[in-house]
């Protein structure tokens, strides 16, 4: 519930909100006359501006944290939209569930993985968060209250799973969890050569193992482009008599450095030493260190100094993949500008239907780059030019800069969706890809 | 497993707080003013404890009503271990510099009602030969500043009545411990301007309350750091300190 300035995860751009109205009781706080625009802000996980609203308001929708009920025999659970999807592990792990899709940050609130239908590790079997959400409440700046599920306000549904928290405030959410054994996750690791291995490495393991991604050597060129880890996961089986995995001990990064910690020398012995480094082919762990890697090392953005640092994920349609994404794996290796984490992974062909919805069948691939200004941006876009012509999408819950006509070219359906916005309700990010 | 009475239990602390004893099991009795806010933090700590949580909406001016409450409170939880007394507003100053009858309500709703609960309830677990009493008091009852005296002199009040009360009750075995929070983002706090190093949130208060209890203190400041501040702010010398803006 704290009520200091919010920024997004990227520290950038910086913004000023006009105030901040702290929600609780699922109200919408009264709005003031002005400034005109309000925009619901979870847990400021959102790497770019869809979670800024620069002069506006922002509602902080965190206040929202209450549980509303369980089924442990069912697995459907609901709470208000406020609630981390770390409280909801903490409550349903010991009891034997999961959640059903989960990305690599436990920090984030329903409301936040419904607005941005986030993905994670498992979306080429069981699609994007959006697809196992059973019904959530709209409430509309006018006060009017829309129970939204797949055959109720349907079209609200798909509006809002994907929409950026611009159709309203989500007050509460039902969803559907998936069983599990245990805390445990068996994983296999492989390593590839090329992106070519990557492909049939992917297609081998993806037909076994519900989850699966790759990480990217960004530093590699010629022979060794698109060389990287695979890593496979599925949860254990029952049976297994391991005792319960212990709480880990989170570090926080004390402060922003005047100067990136992520630079060129650091990026590429990172790269070079993650790659080589000796890891087992299969094994245990928990699913904290599994999913959540980086959760452990508290506000890592802050690595990449006070001018903060881009993200840049674009998913490519199947047919196009292999040559776009060398092409942008060549221009990245070329501009010297490394990522030290470059994540691919293949999206399946379950969507939620939302109109604005990032997933869709093809091969996403996710950098960050610390920003050094024009150089980085005149990157991006050429990055952007590479995504646009192999018909792919760039994912607005990371992105801080691409530019309208590219936002329009990837999301046709926004003038379908431009008639749920409610009337009060704006975002930076909305103002920069369509005013 | 613990049978908690917390009275003011939608105060963002109390709320924090019964969380946190919520993983460990605990069953709660649950008393506060504002009735459908009390049924959401109900259901959500029942989901949390796994345990069902009984409540009541009370409107804690009435004194009267104060012996009626600890006899449903304790029938139904079959004897209370433990209350937390959390309940409070922050009465404006400058409203109650011009009005006697405002004063006289903040240390009514502040002090008089603490008070009254935290006699019956020593009484009680005196009878019982067990218990553990905690009530929130603050920093600003440690010294009397022009910014926020009524309010401070309810405080400093409920403060000085638990001295004695621990005084009383230490020999029978029963715990009583006095919360001074410090500057804590709350709806309570909602009009002031919340940057800086000095404010807390109330996970953290309610993490030290945890603490407190499982350590068997009696007097805790939360965050650690204003023991030292009002250390140094109750020696300054009072010809230097009527004279500061605080």
């Amino acid at each position: 519930m704290s009520t200091t300035a919010p920024a997004s995860w990227g520290r950038y751009p910086s913004s000023q909100p006009r105030c901040l109205l702290p929600c609780r009781d699922a109200q919408i706080p009264t709005l003031p006359a002005e400034p005109q625009f309000c925009l619901p802000f979870g847990n400021g996980r959102s790497y770019g501006d869809v979670c800024l609203n620069n002069g506006g308001a922002l509602l902080l929708a965190r206040g929202l944290d209450r549980f509303i009920a369980f089924d442990p025999a069912t697995g459907i659970l609901r709470a208000e939209a406020g609630v981390l999807l770390s409280e909801i592990l903490a409550l349903i792990v010991p009891q034997g569930w999961f959640l059903s899709v989960t990305p690599g940050t436990q920090m984030i609130t329903l409301g936040g993985a419904i607005a941005n239908d986030v993905h994670g590790k498992n979306h080429h079997w069981t699609g994007s968060f959006g697809c196992h959400v059973r019904a959530f409440e709209l409430l509309r700046s006018t006060g009017e209250r829309l129970l939204c599920t797949l055959a109720q306000n349907a079209d609200w549904f798909r509006a809002t799973v994907g929409g950026l928290g611009l159709t309203g405030l989500i007050t509460w959410v039902e969803i559907q969890l998936q069983r599990i054994a245990n805390p445990w996750i068996v994983v296999e690791n492989r390593r590839f050569a090329s992106l070519d291995q990557f492909l049939a490495l992917n297609a081998e393991y993806e037909a076994r193992y519900p989850y699966t991604v790759s990480w990217i050597d960004c530093a590699a060129r010629g022979q060794a482009l698109g060389r990287g880890l695979h890593l496979a996961g599925m949860h254990a089986p029952p049976g297994l008599m391991k005792p319960p995995p212990q709480e880990r001990r989170a570090l926080t990064v004390p402060f922003a450095p005047p100067i990136s910690l992520v630079n060129n020398l650091s990026v590429c012995w990172f790269n070079r030493l993650y790659y080589h480094l000796p890891r087992p082919a299969r094994g245990l762990t928990s699913y904290q260190p599994f999913f959540y890697p980086l959760d452990n090392l508290l506000e890592w953005n802050r690595l990449y100094g006070r001018r903060g640092f881009f993200q840049y994920q674009c998913v490519i349609p199947p047919a196009a993949a292999r040559e776009a994404l060398r092409e942008i794996l060549a221009r990245i290796a070329a501009s010297g500008q490394g990522s030290m984490l470059a994540v691919l992974k293949r999206f399946g062909d379950k969507t939620s239907g939302g109109l604005l919805s990032f997933p869709r069948p093809g091969f996403t691939l996710a950098l960050d780059f610390p920003n050094l200004g024009q150089k980085t941006l005149d990157l991006l876009g050429s990055l952007d030019e590479v995504t646009r012509q192999a018909g792919g999408a760039v994912y607005p819950a990371k992105d801080a800069r691409m530019s309208g006509d590219s936002f329009r070219q990837y999301f046709p359906q926004w003038t379908e969706f431009r008639r749920y916005i409610d009337s009060r309700f704006s975002s930076s990010f909305w103002r920069r890809v369509t005013g | 497993m613990r049978n908690m009475l917390i009275i003011g239990a939608t105060s963002a602390i109390a709320e924090a707080t019964a969380r946190r004893f919520a993983a460990t099991g605990a069953r709660f009795y649950l008393v506060g003013r504002h009735a459908e806010r009390l049924a959401a933090i109900a259901r959500d700590l029942e989901i949390r404890s796994g345990q069902p949580v009984a409540s009541e909406s009370l409107d804690l001016d009435q004194l009267d009503q104060h012996p009626g409450l600890l006899e449903r409170a304790d029938q139904a939880l079959g004897g209370i271990d433990l209350a937390l007394i959390a309940h409070g507003t922050l009465p404006d100053q400058n409203g109650c510099q011009q009005s006697v009858q405002k004063t006289l309500a903040a240390i009514h709703t502040n002090a008089l009602s603490v008070i009254s609960l935290t006699t019956l309830l020593a009484n009680r677990f005196e009878q019982r030969g067990r218990g553990t009493l905690i009530a929130i008091s603050s920093v600003a009852g440690d010294r009397g500043r022009q910014s926020n005296y009524v309010y401070g002199a309810a405080k400093g009040m409920i403060s000085l009545l638990l001295q004695g009360l621990r005084n009383r009750l230490s020999s029978k075995g029963i715990q009583v411990i006095t919360i001074k929070p410090g500057f804590v983002d709350t709806p309570m706090t909602a009009a002031f301007e919340k940057k800086g190093l000095l404010w807390a949130q109330p996970d953290q208060i309610a993490k030290g309350i945890v603490a407190a209890v499982e350590r068997g203190r009696d007097e805790v400041y939360l965050p650690w750091f204003w023991r030292w501040i009002m250390l140094v702010i109750r020696h300054i010398p009072e010809r230097l300190f009527k004279r500061l803006q605080l």
